[in-house]
């Protein structure tokens, strides 16, 4: 597996065409995607056409850009400009959107191709890419288990080598759970860092986009290319976010890492050893790793379980059969509206927007979702407690490796409780990262995350490149 | 325990505008449970001395001079949309008697 360094490095000093990069990608999905179906549709055309404008520029002795010629797989919430983007659900499916998510034109610009999109439970709402319209994507370390969700199908277009680089988005850890499973890097920035226009919304105040890749560098490089301000997107934090791949080799020497007991304890036993090995790891390198618990971790699952699906079940009344998607004629808007949505939605989907309207209407929303924003607020203050003493927080992404494809798709709660150890930092809105370390049971892939104070993603991606130099080979 | 019950889930399913079969009905109600009961641990909790927080980030209205823009294409827009007539999206009637 080539690292987007390699490629973008011989790319761009002519020693491989993009064009060549691209029609590899494109032969080696074709021939190994059937098993895994990490992808839900190819831009074989507009991949060749980019990779040729970039070939052009670098034989007009032009820039192309730091990722110039690299494949990059999108899941497909992110909007892309006439070509098909479904968010993994029946209600959407064939809608081609008129306009390009900031982060796609973000990556044009770095000389990036985008090479197809690819698949995700139904609105991101999953652990396991089980709830995908079109079929469940398969773990490419064991085509038996699941590649984590929601972003499963972007996790398994690294893991299998198709491209070195994805976009995923995590709103409860959607990005670092699958990237655990299937042992590559996936990271997701602080909230307001990536612009998340043209980001299909699920939870709107924890939504974020970030990027899956096979090294820390690679991710760092990509996190450079993704950070900056949007006017587009009303969230988009104004500063200038500090260059994470200049920093990435500086060591860890005098940073105080704090092991936390909560992101760790209740974790399967081989993922407990290896979250240690990492921290031995990070004192080796010269840290000061101590533990520390932070109990208001453990209300974090419940409080994300209201918040997020309160948010989707407003933000998901747009899909109404009215302006785009799925339409189920009715004699008048009302029965349109309830024959579309219904006939539209997968079952996750409707669970949540259920939840999320019962958890605000009358009579329950003080108890639950005002109760969950203060819970929020609990977090918030307990995260910044702990890091009045430590630099970054290391702990389990994912409380065990990848299960068996069909393990936990009829317990919801079963499933939810995959994002124990990802959620704080969403409610937070604080960046972190998952980190391959070794394997566990069986030789599943195990996820070790670095968590980091808001826009301290130089210094996350820092910590993240010394577990990487310390997992085993 | 949560007090969730059928009538709930029907009523709420009415809200979200979805027609659940009765069979998912059931289904609903029984899920629904267990994830409130698992809510019930910060249901429980006293944190009447805590803000509640709706985002991460302290955000503050924007403002910008009112000039007009270019915004989507109509044509571009209207072209992926289920019916559409006169420029317009088409839907059907909306309440009242059939004309």
């Amino acid at each position: 597996m080539t690292t987007a360094m390699a490629v973008a490095e011989a790319v761009r000093s002519g020693k491989r065409s993009a064009r060549e990069v691209v029609d590899e990608a494109l032969a080696a999905v074709a021939a190994g995607d059937g098993e895994y179906h990490a992808f839900l549709s190819l831009l074989p055309d507009e991949a060749r056409a980019e990779a040729d404008a970039v070939d052009a520029a670098v034989a007009a002795g032009g820039d192309p850009g730091p990722l110039a010629g690299v494949p990059v797989a999108l899941k497909d919430n992110l909007c892309t400009r006439g070509a098909v983007t479904t968010c993994g659900s029946k209600i959407l499916e064939g809608w081609r959107p008129p306009y390009d998510a900031t982060v796609v034109e973000a990556l044009r610009r770095a000389g990036a191709i985008a090479l197809g999109k690819t698949n995700m439970d139904e609105f991101a709402m999953g652990s396991s890419t089980e709830n995908s319209a079109f079929g469940p994507t398969r773990n490419p370390r064991d085509t038996g288990k699941v590649p984590g969700g929601s972003s499963g199908g972007s996790a398994a277009a690294v893991a299998a080598g198709f491209t070195p680089l994805a976009l995923g988005s995590d709103t409860g850890g959607s990005i670092r759970q699958p990237a655990a499973l299937c042992g590559v890097v996936g990271m997701k920035p602080t909230y307001g860092r990536v612009s998340r226009y043209g980001l299909v919304a699920f939870a709107s105040s924890l939504d974020q986009i970030g990027p899956f890749a096979t090294t820390v560098e690679d991710a760092a490089l990509l996190f450079d290319v993704l950070a900056g301000y949007d006017p587009l997107d009303s969230t988009s934090l104004p500063s200038q976010a500090e260059p994470a791949l200049a920093q990435v080799h500086d060591g860890v020497e005098g940073i105080r890492v704090g092991l936390c007991r909560d992101l760790v304890d209740g974790c399967a036993p081989d993922v407990v050893a290896r979250v240690q090995e990492a921290a031995d790891a990070l004192a080796g390198a010269g840290a000061k790793v101590e533990e520390v618990s932070v109990p208001e971790f453990g209300y974090g699952l419940s409080a994300y379980y209201l918040i997020a699906p309160a948010e989707a079940s407003s933000n998901l009344a747009r899909y109404d059969g009215v302006r785009y998607g799925l339409r189920v004629d009715a004699e008048d808007v009302a029965a349109m509206n309830t024959a579309t949505r219904t006939a539209g939605f997968g079952a996750e989907v409707k669970r949540r927007i259920m939840l999320g309207t019962y958890a605000l209407s009358a009579g329950y929303y003080d108890a639950y979702y005002g109760q969950a924003q203060r819970v929020r607020t609990l977090v918030m203050q307990a995260f910044d407690r702990a890091y009045e003493s430590y630099d970054v927080l290391l702990g389990a992404t994912a409380p065990t490796t990848a299960f068996d494809v069909g393990a936990k798709v009829d317990d919801p709660l079963a499933m939810y409780m995959n994002d124990v150890c990802t959620i704080p930092s969403n409610l937070s809105g604080h960046p972190a990262v998952s980190v391959p370390f070794g394997t566990g049971a069986g030789g599943l892939p195990v996820g070790v995350q670095v968590l980091a104070p808001a826009l301290q993603e130089a210094l996350l991606f820092r910590v993240a490149q010394v577990v990487e130099a310390g997992a085993p080979s | 325990m949560t007090d969730l019950s059928r009538e709930d889930v029907v009523h709420v399913a009415r809200l979200a505008r979805l027609d659940l079969s009765d069979e998912e009905v059931e289904l609903f109600t029984a899920q629904l449970r267990t994830v409130l009961d698992h809510a019930a641990d910060v249901a429980s909790l006293d944190l009447s001395h805590l803000e509640p927080s709706s985002h991460p980030i302290a955000l503050r209205n924007v403002l910008r001079a009112d000039e007009p823009r270019p915004s989507l294409d109509r044509d571009e827009v209207l072209a992926v949309a289920p019916a559409v007539e006169d420029h317009r999206f088409r839907v059907p009637r909306i309440g009242g008697e059939a004309t």
